[in-house]
Parts: structure tokens; C-alpha cells; sequence
């Protein structure tokens, strides 16, 4: 699906276990914002969790048995729209691999080809624009792993954030580098992963921005809670918050 | 039946689930590029990793090459009497070897020759051709020019036909179709010997030649 | 290695300022160097496929050009051995070298012969092999190991390598000039050179069709090594193996862009043969020792295969977060960096070496620039599954070590919660009110040595969207 196709009339909407149980305000600003253009959401409440945190850590079985629960719960062909460039990825990238050699293996192929990321999905389909009624505000991007690497969708979070008027964007010195999130690698390599977010969170404090944005919420919640460990100023928020925050009417 | 451990090695290996795979296509041939242009790209590529590069007509090589030589206060000049280039020095340095340094044959293999290998101050070869896009030139070693004489003094010169620029190093494999028959040793070599194993800062002159200086004769 | 030994060499290994600053400096460099070199996207993407393509083409006939490897050599006067371990290896290194008037060893820079412990072998017979690779040399003065696959002694900074020559060299003054220093190295290995006897190598690749080995090197000690002493013992893995010249080409290309930043390295060798009649120089004998060390192990599984594809470059290290942050040395193996995390557990099972496999986020920063497309990814999750697999029949070794009771419930537990929305709402909605009263125990408290605790919202999206009355369907 391309800005050449017509927009559809319907999307499903998945949430990620994170957004539904830590940033819920995301996930309700994510679902605003397509319903804004015109487009009805749908959000199965039977869906949980892509399965990502068994899949990476040795436990495809059971990854198997979450993602096929997901796969039942979004049954209608419509896009599935997702504010996380890591779950998307699980979902387009890797539920076929998960489902090689199972019988279901068509349903998953089918549904990984229905799977959007939100900016993606914001971008290249609904062909947003954007207008910016907040006071200028300087905002720095960090870049999840899998949205650069497997979704390929940074320039589309960009995109909205640049035609936020009174927004400056700076970019990080090491963008490319992981914030050390990583699922469970976080808590089975405490030292590591408190090395590398260190290491983010001081990228982010020397760009002087007041608030980092971010399209994965496993990343931001570390980047943000190791900020406050360390009692530093700024303050992190998911892409679709912001975007919401900086755009609606009261 | 024999248990080696080569049997037992290649019987693990065979014993694997595979299908083969083709070799991957050629790419297509690349148009050649023109003389001049591949000269300019050997020529640069070389410089910039330190080589002294100097374009003479084929005539006026020796001239050069005697300049080259005492604008170094060079005493010694290892070189393959049994080449053209050193059968051709050997000549010119009879006719007037004044301020030039002596010329010193590989008077034999190098067990016998060895101090006198490691005393000289450089050495001239042939270079039997060059690649363009990665700027090297290939040297072929072999009875009459030994594989030392451009590896142990600290001056190399490399005398370099320019006709025998490759574009590439593929087309210098297929055009010298050089899979029919490999010499003992086949060396490329883009410039003098370098390290940057200390703090990532360059240094020249490790082990080989300090000094690669090729000349390109039209 | 115990998941302990490794925390703690991560530990300390982090807490050194200087290491840190160190890697940071060099691997950025690294970084740099690669993009400038392979500046032209669609051509660094075609390049790489067709090294994939090379790569897995030659694994697929890996017999078969072994033997023809092993024909052409044998046919050029090439002396080849075959060797199933390391000491089987070190063995036929330490015959060869007896059976020759003198025992004075130089050596070139070889992964392989670090995979044997050949120098420690060696010198157990009374025999040294003197490193003469710049950066080896520093580090064997030191006693050391090997921190980085290219550049042996990255985790040096010149003042520390300055003390090294000033303490460990004879007669070398206290100089921190990269020039002098390297002529402090190029006097002394320079007698060895001359003094030597035997001359061990590595090999880049080894061309099937016509017996020739391919060597690379920037610094000359290789040729040196392989042409000066009157014998040549070459070691490599056996999947080293390429068809034919023409793989030569885009595989130098990748290797050395990908490993230095360079369009070429200054000495290609191509190596055929011993000395030949009226050659007056080149060793007298070149032996080929061919080690298996588990490879065929790894080549019995086609997915696993994968990790053969690699050709040593060692870009994956200078583009791991992990790998800039500990350094070579806390990996506790031969190999450091993403290719040792997959090498490393399949070679001495991941009983022994498995915490490598899980000290990943799997960001993706090495597959992105690999030169032959190895997912290491995905080959570090089939490791992590083979970790915890309770399948009897794997071929990778310590296949199921990791088993234990708590991680399987957990997971099943994780899985039923996820697999049943109601009760998943419902215990949701528990820690909304309760989360942060959750003791600060296990992975709660291993976040927090880093975090503050994760706040759970008071009310999970799927409750305000009841609430706001969007519609399942």
C-alpha cells in the first residue's frame, strides 16, 4: 500500500504490551491521530504481546503460541498499524521465520504483509500534514534499532516531526547506536546495558534538547529512566504523544 | 580402508545436508575505460598511499631513474641482470656510472646471499603490470628476479609498462589467464610498507620498503 | 567460563577509563574509514551479495574443494596436512619444525594458530615463535592475547605501548614518536627475520583450482615470514577454501575495505609453491596444515553453516556497542566481537562459552555491515534457543545446558497470560494499582541499578479504550 492507493476506510490497531501497560496515553494519541484523517480504528481486545521478549531469548515455542493468538485476533484483511518499529518488525520480519515448517505459516505470511508501523503508516498512506499549534520547543530523535534496521522508517518519524513548525530537531552524535534496551539482555547484562544507555542518555543531554522522542517505548522507558536515575533535566515521550500533543485543538 | 584424519574430517563434511549452490554470475564486463584514464586513477591511487610515481616516455626511463637515485645518495642497487630493464642498466651504467650507485646482482640464492641482501640501500624490478582501480602494480618473480629484491632493501623502484595497466584485477587474471600456470609467488603492491597498529596512526617502513617509487613507462 | 567470570571481566573491563577511551576512539575511526571506503550504497550492497553469493556457493561444495585444494597443493609441492583439533595441529607445527637443523620461529598474524595456542605450545618444547606483526609483537612482550581480529593491540594507547618497548625491548629508549617506535620494532624483528629457520603464516584464502594461498598484509612481516626462512608452515581453517581466482577479487575488496578502510592492502601474496629450479629464493618446504576444530560440526547444520561465510575482516567488532564498551579481552575466547558470540559457543559448546550468546541486544550493527552477509542475529537466537532446547538430537554442542526449572515457568507462565486476554487484563490491572509495590528483586532490581522503577499507567490502554467505546471489529 502506497500514497497511490486510496486510503483505507478501516485499520486494526495493535498496541504493544509496553504502551498498554506503561504509556497508554500513546497508544489513545496514535489511534486519535488516524481517526483524525478520516480513518476508523478497530482494536481487538483480544490481542496482548508480539511475542518478541521469548523469541529473542530462547523460548520460540512459546513465542509461537503468543504470536498465533495475535494472528487470530486480527482476522479481517485490513492494515494493522503498530507505534513501535521493534514489534512491527517482529510482526513483518520474523513471524514468518517463527512459522516456517507450521501449518499456519499462510496465515502469518498474510499477516505480516498487512503490518504497518504508525509512522509509516501516517506517512506513506494517509499522506499527513501536520500543523503545529505548540511554542517552540527544542526535541532531539532517538532511533530504535529495528525501526532503523528492519522497518527502515526513520525518515518517516522525521518527516513528522520537521513539519512541526515551531519544533527544532537536533540530531544525536550516535544516532546509530543502541540505547541497550535489547528486552531481556537488559536485565541478563545489567552492567552492558547500563554502559550503553549512560552512553545515549549523555548523547541526549549534550544536544541540549528538553525532551527526547522516540518510536519504541522499550527504548524509551530505558533512556528515560536511566535520565532519572541520574537526575538529568529532560524528559522522553513516544512519537505519536507528541505529534498529538503538538497538533490537536485544546 | 584408511581412518586418517583427512577421511574422517571430509566423511563429517559430506555426510551434511546440502544441495550446491551455482557459482554466482560474472557481472557484466565493465567498458574498458581508456588508457589515459586508467594511468591517472594507478597514478593517484599509488600517491596516495605514499608511492613516488613518475610518468616518463619510454626512451628517457634511465635518465630519470639516474636522478632518482642521486638526488638519494644511494650506494647500492640491487638488480636482475637477466631482464631487460637490467640488462639495459647494465649497459647504461658501463657506458657512465659517475655518482651512481654500484650495481649489485642477487649473486645467488639467498642462503649465501643474504648479508649483502639486507646491506643494500634499494632495488629496481619489473613490474609485469598494474591494477587500475585499486592501484597496484603486480610483480612476477621468478628466477631471474628474485622475490626479495622488492621486499628487503628499503627503496623499491618498480619499472612499469603502461600498456600493461588493468582496469581491474579480474581482467589482469583473465587477460594474463594467470589460473593456466601460477609462478611460485605473485605480488601486488600499492605502496611502501605501513602499520597503523599504534593508536591508528600511520607509520611507514615497517618491514618492507619505506620507499615504493614506480616508474610508468609510455 | 562461567556467566560469573564473564560479568566480572565485563565489569572490569567497563570500569577502565582508559580501555574505554581507547576502543571508543579506534572503533569510531573504524566506522568512519568503512563508510568513506564503501561510499556508493547500491555497489557496497552488490559487492556484498556477491560475497555472500561466493561464500555460500564454495560451503556448498566445501568436500569437494578441499580435495581439489589439497590436489592442486600436493601438485605444486605443497605439503598438506589435515588436522581434526588443535593439538593435532600444534603437533604436525612442532614436527615439521624438528625435523629441520634449527628452530628459530617467526611468525605472521593467524587467528588460527591463537585458536591453537601455538605459541604456548611451542614453548612448553622449548621452542619461541616470535610475533612479528606490529601489533602482535607489542602484545606478546606484554604476555598478552590478542584484543581485536585486525589490530591486535588496539586496546593500547601509545604511551602504554611506549612503556612496553621501553621495558620489554632491549636497548629501547622511552619514546612515544609512533615513527621511532616503529623503527625500534623494524631493528629488532629485522635480525629475527634474517636468524630464522621456519616461518608460520595464516591464509587469507586458499584458491581450490590452482593450490595457491592468498595472504594479505600492510606491513611486510608476512612476506617475510613466508619468503626468507627456508621453510613455510601455513595454518588455516577449512573453510578458508575459495574455487577460483576470480573469487579473489571481490573478496579482497570486501575484506580490506571492510577491515581497514582501504581500497587494497600493500602486499597481496599469492603463494604456489616452494622454491623452484634456479629460484634463489622462497623456503626450500610450504606445508599447509588444514583444521578442523569443530567447523565440521558447524558445517553439519545448514542454518549454523552460516558462520563459515566469514572471512575475518572485523568490522562486526568495530561496529558492536558491546564490543566498543569491554573491549577483546572480556569475550574470554579466541574470538571477540559478534563473530566470536556465534564462533566461540559452537567451537567449545555452549556450556562453555553460552553467556557470549545472550551479551546481545541484537541491535543489528554487525549484519548491517558485514562483507558476506552473516544474520548474526538470528544465529545468536538459534544458539539461544539451542541453549534452552530440549531436544535430544542437536548437532550443536552443549545443546540444552542452560535447561533449568524457573526460566521455563516463567516463560510458560508469560506465554499463558498472553494467550488468555481476560486474565491478562486482569493482572494488568493488579500491578496498575499495585506495580509499584513490587519488591526490587531479581530483573526489577538488576533494571534498577540503572533506572528508576517503570511506572505501570493506573489504567492499561485496553481499559480506556473500553472506556472511550472504540470497537474490536
Amino acid at each position: 500500500m502506497t500514497q497511490e492507493s486510496p486510503k483505507p476506510s478501516k485499520v486494526y490497531f495493535f498496541s504493544t504490551c509496553l504502551i498498554d501497560a506503561f504509556y497508554p496515553d500513546a497508544g489513545l494519541a496514535a489511534i486519535r491521530l488516524i481517526e483524525r484523517e478520516g480513518v476508523r480504528v478497530a482494536f481487538p481486545s483480544g490481542q496482548s504481546c508480539c511475542g518478541q521478549p521469548a523469541y529473542n531469548s530462547g523460548f520460540p515455542a512459546e513465542a509461537r503460541a503468543v504470536a498465533r493468538r495475535q494472528i487470530q485476533a486480527f482476522r479481517e484483511d485490513i492494515p494493522i498499524v503498530v507505534p513501535s518499529g521493534s514489534c512491527a518488525g517482529m510482526m513483518k520480519h520474523h513471524y514468518p521465520k517463527l512459522f516456517a515448517g507450521e501449518n499456519d505459516l499462510p496465515q502469518a505470511q498474510a499477516f505480516s504483509g498487512r503490518v504497518f508501523e504508525w509512522s509509516e503508516f501516517m506517512v506513506q498512506v494517509l499522506g499527513v500534514r501536520l500543523e503545529d499549534r505548540g511554542a517552540p520547543l527544542r526535541v532531539t530523535w532517538h532511533s530504535s534499532c529495528h525501526a532503523m534496521r528492519e522497518m527502515q522508517v526513520i525518515g518517516h518519524s522525521k518527516d513528522l516531526i520537521r513539519q512541526l513548525r515551531n519544533v527544532e530537531l537536533v540530531e544525536l552524535a550516535h544516532e546509530h547506536e543502541c540505547c541497550g534496551f535489547g528486552g531481556t539482555f537488559a536485565v541478563k547484562h545489567p552492567a552492558i546495558s547500563g554502559a550503553l544507555v549512560n552512553d545515549k542518555v549523555d548523547d541526549i543531554q549534550r544536544t541540549g534538547a528538553a525532551r527526547v522522542i522516540a518510536g519504541d517505548c522499550g527504548c524509551l522507558m530505558n533512556i528515560t529512566g536511566a535520565a532519572a536515575h541520574r537526575g538529568l533535566p529532560f524528559t522522553g515521550q513516544h512519537l505519536a504523544e507528541f505529534i498529538w500533543e503538538r497538533t490537536h485543538d485544546g | 580402508m584408511s581412518d586418517t584424519a583427512r577421511d574422517r574430517i571430509l566423511d563429517r563434511l559430506r555426510r551434511a545436508p546440502r544441495s550446491e549452490l551455482p557459482r554466482p554470475a560474472a557481472a557484466a564486463a565493465a567498458a574498458a575505460p581508456q588508457r589515459a584514464a586508467m594511468l591517472a586513477r594507478l597514478k593517484s591511487l599509488l600517491e596516495a598511499m605514499r608511492a613516488e610515481v613518475h610518468v616518463v616516455p619510454a626512451a628517457d626511463w634511465l635518465p630519470r631513474l639516474k636522478e632518482i637515485l642521486r638526488a638519494r645518495s644511494i650506494k647500492t642497487l640491487l638488480y636482475a641482470p637477466d631482464t631487460g630493464v637490467g640488462a639495459e642498466l647494465s649497459a647504461a651504467w658501463e657506458a657512465d656510472a659517475s655518482g651512481l650507485p654500484d650495481l649489485v646482482p642477487y649473486g645467488g640464492p639467498v642462503e649465501t646471499f643474504k648479508d649483502q641482501l639486507f646491506a643494500v640501500d634499494a632495488a629496481v624490478t619489473t613490474a609485469a603490470g598494474a591494477v587500475a582501480d585499486t592501484g597496484a602494480i603486480i610483480l612476477r618473480p621468478g628466477p631471474h628476479e628474485p622475490r626479495l629484491m622488492s621486499l628487503v632493501p628499503s627503496i623499491h623502484i618498480a619499472v612499469l609498462p603502461s600498456a600493461a595497466i588493468f582496469p581491474s584485477l579480474g581482467d589482469a587474471m583473465r587477460e594474463g589467464r594467470w589460473s593456466a600456470d601460477m609462478p611460485t609467488n605473485l605480488l601486488l603492491i600499492s605502496g611502501p610498507s605501513k602499520t597503523a597498529d599504534i593508536e591508528l596512526t600511520l607509520a611507514f617502513g615497517v618491514h618492507g620498503p619505506k620507499e615504493l617509487i614506480v616508474l610508468i613507462l609510455e | 567460563m562461567t556467566a560469573d567470570r564473564f560479568e566480572t571481566d565485563v565489569d572490569r573491563a567497563l570500569a577502565d577509563a582508559q580501555l574505554r577511551k581507547n576502543f571508543a576512539f579506534a572503533m569510531g575511526s573504524f566506522i568512519l574509514k568503512r563508510k568513506a571506503v564503501f561510499s556508493d550504497a547500491a555497489e557496497t550492497e552488490r559487492l556484498r551479495t556477491l560475497g555472500n553469493a561466493i561464500k555460500q556457493s564454495a560451503l556448498s561444495r566445501l568436500p569437494e574443494l578441499l580435495e581439489q585444494l589439497e590436489a592442486s597443493c600436493t601438485r605444486n609441492g605443497i605439503r598438506v596436512h589435515w588436522a581434526e583439533t588443535p593439538a593435532v595441529a600444534n603437533r604436525i607445527v612442532l614436527e615439521v619444525i624438528e625435523s629441520h637443523a634449527g628452530t628459530r620461529v617467526v611468525k605472521g598474524k593467524s587467528m588460527v594458530s591463537e585458536e591453537m595456542h601455538l605459541n604456548a605450545f611451542l614453548a612448553t618444547h622449548g621452542i619461541e615463535a616470535i610475533e612479528t606483526d606490529l601489533g602482535e609483537f607489542i602484545i606478546q612482550l606484554n604476555g598478552e592475547t590478542p584484543s581485536h581480529i585486525i589490530v591486535p593491540a588496539i586496546h593500547k594507547n601509545k604511551a602504554q605501548i611506549s612503556k612496553i618497548f621501553h621495558e620489554k625491548v632491549p636497548g629501547a629508549p622511552y619514546t612515544e614518536d609512533v615513527a621511532e617506535l616503529t623503527a625500534i620494532a623494524r631493528r629488532t624483528l629485522r635480525r629475527r627475520f634474517q636468524e630464522a629457520t621456519v616461518g608460520v603464516s595464516g591464509v587469507n584464502f586458499a584458491v581450490a583450482e590452482t593450490g595457491t594461498l592468498c595472504l594479505v598484509e600492510n606491513e611486510g612481516n608476512g612476506r617475510m615470514c613466508t619468503t626468507l626462512p627456508s621453510v613455510h608452515i601455513a595454518v588455516m581453517g577449512l573453510e578458508k577454501v575459495v574455487e577460483t581466482l576470480e573469487d579473489l577479487p571481490p573478496l579482497l575488496r570486501l575484506l580490506t575495505g571492510s577491515a581497514t578502510g582501504q581500497l587494497v592492502t600493500t602486499y597481496v601474496n599469492l603463494i604456489t609453491s616452494p622454491r623452484r629450479e634456479g629460484e634463489k629464493d622462497g623456503p626450500q618446504e610450504v606445508h599447509l596444515v588444514i583444521l578442523d576444530n569443530g567447523r565440521s560440526r558447524i558445517y553439519a547444520d545448514p542454518e549454523l553453516r552460516q558462520t563459515l561465510q566469514c572471512v575475518r575482516c572485523g568490522t562486526c567488532l568495530n561496529h558492536c556497542p558491546v564490543y566498543t564498551r569491554i573491549g577483546g579481552h572480556a569475550y574470554g575466547f579466541v574470538y571477540p566481537g559478534p563473530i566470536g558470540k556465534i564462533l566461540n559457543p559452537q567451537v567449545e559448546g555452549l556450556d562453555k562459552a553460552g553467556p557470549l550468546a545472550t551479551a546481545s541486544s541484537l541491535c543489528g550493527a554487525c549484519e548491517e555491515v558485514c562483507p558476506v552477509k552473516i544474520p548474526i542475529p538470528a544465529l545468536l537466537r538459534r544458539l539461544r534457543n539451542e541453549s534452552y532446547s530440549t531436544a535430544p538430537d542437536s548437532a550443536v554442542l552443549g545443546h540444552g545446558c542452560r535447561q533449568n526449572l524457573t526460566e521455563r515457568l516463567a516463560w510458560k507462565g508469560w506465554a499463558f497470560l498472553n494467550t488468555h486476554p481476560r486474565l491478562n487484563r486482569w493482572v494488568t490491572a493488579l500491578l496498575g494499582a499495585f506495580g509499584e509495590y513490587l519488591p526490587p528483586a531479581g530483573p526489577l532490581e538488576r533494571w534498577m541499578r540503572y533506572r528508576t522503577e517503570p511506572m505501570f499507567a493506573p489504567k492499561s490502554l485496553h481499559r480506556r479504550i473500553k472506556e472511550e467505546g472504540l470497537t474490536d471489529e
